[in-house]
């Protein structure tokens, strides 16, 4: 377990602030994208790829790295804002992000682009995936973790219980998923569109160990994740009540900005609330 | 008929793969007292994974045990992997690359006893279509354990299309095998017969009727559907200027779909298909029944071959 100092969370909190701006500029920039679920996963994120992930950059298919799916793949846009800062490629590889001269797709190509471990897009295959690649890591008494991170409006999709009960009978402990769970969807509130409270009730029905956090607090999903690798008798799913676009007050709980693209008056007020100096 | 079902060589070939190959491990959706992966469920527990009724989801682990290093065989009726499961197999095994092959099981007709929801007669055009995919259909039992080590050494995605029942034996064992390259199991220049998994028996009783008029029926075996072996084709079609298609699927999107394309495109003669017209089929005591009752029989080739032979040399009338 690695020592959470005061200095750390900082850190970690500043990392989080600098992922938000990173995407909100990627999709205006890309005029695509999907803003409102980067945002509300801006801290697990940079938990998962500052602080809690085994990787080397340098050497992205070292066999013992750890593995992070990103299951809502819509939110590439923080997924590859922090694999450039991490060093993965570099960010000027984004500058055309969408364009046919870019290799970073729409959403997360393992083949196209270094560090992303599957291809998503479709919602609901995470945590699925994740089994099978846990499954593997015991076969092969390898002592990797698996994380996925998925929505929580991803849970409506049938898949994700099949997997999750797949990880329950194999009891998956080196499987651990994270619900972004911003209770908002393309069309609305989750809990309109089709409710699925208790949320918490039925991964535990499921035969997964749950913690609930708070999703926008570091400490918290740091601590959480870390508590997640000493369980060891079953898989444990976080689930990180957070806020669909988080940070930028106009697109917070809005599902207009589930996949809306900011005009350049809107992203000027979204980078000055992110705290970002105006650059002209 | 064969002594032993499609489905029962090739789930002991694929045990036999996982003693030489400790990559390999196996799925199954709870049909592997049907499918017949329980060979290698007994033999190997620990590299066997039944996932319950969830298609889907066995294609999604697959795809992750193919990440994680492993080489998985998933293993479940065709009708379901090909149409449940499609978006998976699309997805995660197609377009993520993962090395996943996929043993589609109760193809076609072949489980006659249950009807039309559990035939696979559409599996062919919707695996075909999907970009990655390497699609083959093994022609009789011991062709389909023969492919089961050649599906292992090819690196991608396999959708290995296997029969609930045996098939009349056409196997070669001294014509090896080979993905994307098609066999002429019979030569002949007044027309080809074109065919596929249980249908090649059927056009080589075909083939053997037709020369007892006079008429000499080439006969290609198409294996792998997906990448087809279009020189093979339009070589016959330039030689023997008519071809007919037989397969035990619909005549829409399958192997006569194929052919069409490449004939269109490269040289263009008169080609009737034999297969499924476009609609559902019915459950049967006997699953030649059935297929002569689909327009599969013998005598249909027989028919399609005089139309195809007419259309190329218009007989003198009046």
């Amino acid at each position: 377990m690695k020592i959470m100092t005061s200095e750390k969370i900082t850190e970690l909190e500043e990392i989080a602030r600098q992922l938000r701006i990173d995407s909100l500029k990627l999709i205006y920039h890309r005029g695509a994208g999907h803003p409102g679920g980067a945002l509300s996963a801006a801290e697990i994120i940079a938990a998962l790829y500052f602080h809690i992930l085994n990787i080397d950059p340098q050497n992205p298919d070292w066999d013992q790295r750890d593995r992070f799916i990103l299951s809502k793949g819509h939110a590439s846009a923080v997924l590859y804002s922090a694999l450039a800062r991490r060093g993965f490629f570099p960010f000027s590889e984004l500058d055309h992000w969408g364009g046919l001269d870019c290799p970073h797709q729409g959403h997360p190509d393992r083949l196209k682009t270094p560090g992303v471990e599957m291809t998503s897009g479709i919602l609901g295959h995470g945590v699925a995936l994740g089994a099978g690649l846990s499954l593997a890591a015991r076969m092969k008494k390898q002592t990797y973790q698996t994380y996925v991170l998925l929505g929580d409006g991803e849970c409506q999709a049938g898949i994700v219980w099949e997997g999750a009960v797949t990880a329950a009978k194999y009891r998956l402990a080196n499987l651990t998923a994270i619900v972004d769970n911003n209770n908002v969807q393309l069309d609305g509130f989750v809990h309109d569109v089709m409710p699925l409270e208790p949320l918490a009730g039925k991964w535990s029905a499921c035969g997964w160990h749950v913690i609930e956090v708070n999703g926008h607090s570091v400490r918290q999903v740091v601590e959480a994740l870390e508590l997640a690798r000493e369980l060891h008798d079953q898989p444990t799913v976080i689930l990180a009540h957070t806020t669909k676009g988080k940070g930028v007050s106009f697109m917070e709980n809005q599902s207009y900005w589930h996949g809306n693209v900011p005009n350049n008056e809107q992203l000027s007020l979204a980078l000055t609330e992110l705290g970002e100096v105006a650059n002209g | 008929m064969a002594e032993i079902s499609m489905r029962e060589a090739y789930g002991r070939a694929l045990a036999e793969l996982g003693a030489v190959n400790p990559q390999v491990v196996a799925l199954d959706v709870d049909t592997s007292l049907s499918t017949l992966s329980n060979f290698f469920a007994q033999r190997f527990p620990e590299r066997f994974f039944n996932i319950g009724i969830a298609e889907p989801c066995m294609v999604d682990v697959a795809a992750g045990l193919a990440l994680g290093g492993y080489m998985p065989f998933i293993n479940g009726f065709a009708s379901l992997l090909a149409l449940r499961a499609l978006e998976q197999i699309r997805t995660c095994v197609c377009y993520a690359r993962t090395n996943v092959k996929i043993a589609a099981s109760y193809a076609g007709l072949s489980d006659f006893k249950d009807g039309a929801t559990h035939y696979a007669i559409t599996d062919l055009a919707n695996l075909r279509a999907l970009p990655g995919m390497t699609v083959i259909i093994p022609a009789d039992a011991a062709e389909a354990a023969a492919w089961v080590p050649l599906v292992a050494e090819y690196d991608g995605p396999v959708y290995l299309r296997i029969s609930r029942a045996g098939a009349i034996p056409v196997h070669l064992p001294d014509s090896p095998l080979q993905i994307g390259k098609g066999r002429t199991l019979r030569s002949g220049n007044d027309l080809t017969l074109v065919a596929t998994g249980a249908m090649v028996g059927r056009c080589a009783l075909a083939a053997e009727e037709l020369s007892t008029q006079g008429i000499h029926a080439r006969l290609l075996e198409i294996h792998t559907l997906k990448p087809l072996d279009s020189d093979l084709l339009l070589q016959a079609a330039a030689e023997t200027g008519a071809l007919v298609s037989a397969e035990e699927h619909s005549i829409i999107g399958g192997l006569g779909s194929a052919v069409a394309e490449v004939l269109s495109e490269g040289c263009p003669v008169p080609f009737v298909r034999v297969g499924i017209r476009d609609h559902f089929c019915p459950t049967s005591r006997n699953l030649d029944q059935l297929m002569d009752a689909c327009g599969l029989s013998v005598a249909d080739i027989v028919e399609a071959a005089k139309q195809v032979l007419e259309r190329k040399s218009p007989s003198k009338k009046s």
